[in-house]
């Protein structure tokens, strides 16, 4: 008796989330496959063919044969999509090379802190991580405006004369993903940089390295599964970021989360926006890969 | 060997100085007299008085409570059971896909997400409205708690397990009185995750909600839109006072009882 109640206790802490992921995760995703090769329809839901399960084999015959790959033609008929996708590409691995080069310092120095206050400024890392991610961009629409912040100091220092158009550009999307993603980018590498065995700079320094080959040659690359793990945390959402590039950039920022949203809410097109979806994570298959590929294997250590 | 050296001292100042000025110039002008957002006209909490006559802000954060209340609760269960299977059962069948769907939800596009779950939903018939956006906002936020409790139980000394599991306690009761005061602290910063999470998502909110389950995120997105005003800096400003004191507030429990824990494991081997 006790036994089949363990057993069950065991099978049930696999199944239950197992179970949940399955249904609301992978099922999602077939329905979206399967809708990207549908034909846009007025009707509820907007798209042909629907699934209907009393037809029998006939039934299932019938819908396969009326499922096209249209909707992926015409992404790639209309440059609008392919420019989108560059695009999206461009900007977020730009920005994730900018977050790279602002955040690495920061977790050196957080690495190179004294013991003591190294919680503290953990915990100021993460704060920013925890406070809304709509809020934190809206801010820098004030900061940016042509008559904001910025532009006021810069004024006042007078170091321009008039004020810079920043906001709805594609430089505010670039401030945007890097202030947002900054988190993201610092706790990986700080937890890589903090493992780190000072003793080695010590031998590379007797040795005749100065500080920067010792930098260069000894942390950086013994720092680079942090730097991997980061990269890929802030490109891969960044990719098909959709808040930054609506609220901060401009007509001129062309990104795929923004279209994918368009052509849902304002196109009411369900099989477009569904063969967008399709095509982004193909796009992002590789990072997404990599990136549980690193997860297990820090698992593993 | 520390190299507290004046250059990481800037680097660290210029740092915060970038993550946080942005949020404190918004919480100061949510004080500001004038509508100008950029322009100080004295201090004043008019805007907070202002919020409270805002039925449909009010009703939208109701929302919101409810649904990260409701979904961080349901997600910490599954995110721990999860990380459970994850770290106790290393061979089952379908573990690559699983742990596979734990991790990549966590750098998954939220237009992504989003649209698969409502195409979803209607594809099953549910109507959506705040259950949807419950469901929706479960499915995420488990993994990350999964993740968070996963990494407590990899540093876990299972013996304790096996010494309950050797006197005689079935696998449920070793789990409630052995391993769960252990992973407790854990659990519960989880749970924050998840709620807070849930009260910060926007994009797959508006995916999955319908009529009447405007939650504040969308709410304050729809006001953005129509251009910058105090009021939102000021419900800004009170989302981001909750949010900081309950992170602060975990992470003293959780020193508190790291200190505790320690002293106690001192008295017991200078007992023995």
């Amino acid at each position: 008796m006790v036994r089949l109640v363990n057993g069950i206790f065991n099978r049930l802490v696999i199944a239950i989330p197992f179970g949940w992921l399955l249904i609301f995760f992978l099922v999602p995703f077939i329905i979206v496959m399967r809708i990207s090769l549908s034909t846009t329809a007025i009707a509820m839901p907007p798209y042909t063919p629907v699934f209907d399960i009393a037809g029998g084999w006939e039934g299932i015959k019938d819908f396969l044969s009326q499922l096209s790959f249209d909707n992926f033609l015409y992404l790639t008929q209309d440059s609008l999509y392919l420019k989108a996708y560059i695009s999206s590409v461009t900007i977020a691995f730009f920005s994730t090379l900018l977050t790279l080069l602002v955040g690495y310092p920061i977790a050196y120095a957080m690495a190179q802190a004294p013991r003591t206050i190294r919680p503290t400024l953990l915990m100021l890392v993460i704060l920013p991580f925890w406070t809304s991610f709509l809020i934190r961009v809206y801010a820098w629409i004030a900061i940016l405006k042509p008559e904001g912040f910025l532009n006021q100091i810069l004024l006042y220092l007078g170091l321009i004369h008039e004020p810079l158009i920043i906001l709805n550009t594609n430089v505010a999307v670039y401030i945007g993903i890097v202030y947002s993603y900054l988190p993201f980018m610092v706790l990986p590498l700080y937890s890589a940089l903090e493992k780190l065995d000072g003793t080695l700079i010590e031998a590379a320094e007797d040795l005749g390295c100065t500080r920067f080959q010792a930098f260069w040659k000894v942390t950086f690359p013994l720092s680079l599964p942090g730097v991997v793990a980061g990269f890929l945390l802030v490109f891969i959402p960044a990719t098909g970021e959709f808040v930054i590039p609506d609220l901060l950039g401009g007509s001129e920022t062309l990104m795929i989360g923004k279209t994918l949203w368009a052509e849902f809410f304002s196109n009411r097109d369900w099989p477009v926006s569904s063969a967008v979806a399709i095509v982004l994570l193909l796009v992002l298959v590789i990072p997404i890969a990599l990136f549980q590929n690193a997860q297990a294997k820090a698992q593993g250590e | 060997m520390n190299r507290w050296t004046p250059f990481n001292k800037v680097s660290i100042t210029f740092g915060f100085a970038f993550l946080y000025l942005p949020i404190l110039l918004l919480i100061v002008y949510s004080f500001n007299e004038s509508k100008l957002v950029t322009v100080w006209g004295g201090f004043s909490t008019k805007w907070y008085a202002s919020l409270l006559e805002n039925e449909a802000l009010k009703d939208a954060a109701w929302v919101t409570a409810r649904v990260a209340f409701t979904s961080a609760t349901i997600a910490t269960v599954l995110g721990t059971l999860a990380a459970l299977a994850l770290t106790r059962y290393t061979k089952f069948r379908g573990r690559f896909l699983f742990s596979g769907m734990i991790f990549a939800p966590l750098v998954m596009p939220d237009v992504i997400t989003g649209l698969s779950l409502l195409l979803f939903f209607v594809a099953v018939n549910l109507d959506r409205g705040i259950v949807t956006v419950i469901l929706a906002h479960i499915t995420f936020s488990m993994c990350y708690v999964a993740v968070v409790v996963q990494s407590r139980l990899l540093s876990f000394d299972r013996s304790i397990e096996e010494a309950a599991m050797d006197l005689g306690a079935t696998p449920v009761r070793t789990f409630l009185q052995v391993t769960l005061p252990v992973i407790a602290p854990a659990v519960v910063s989880g749970w924050m995750l998840a709620f807070t999470l849930s009260l910060d998502d926007l994009v797959i909110s508006s995916f999955a909600s319908g009529p009447g389950a405007t939650t504040l995120p969308m709410k304050i997105y729809s006001q953005v839109r129509l251009g910058v005003t105090p009021e939102i800096n000021a419900v800004s400003t009170i989302l981001v006072t909750i949010v900081t004191i309950g992170v602060i507030t975990a992470s003293i429990i959780t020193k508190r009882r790291e200190v505790q824990r320690q002293r106690d494991e001192q008295a017991a081997f200078a007992q023995g």
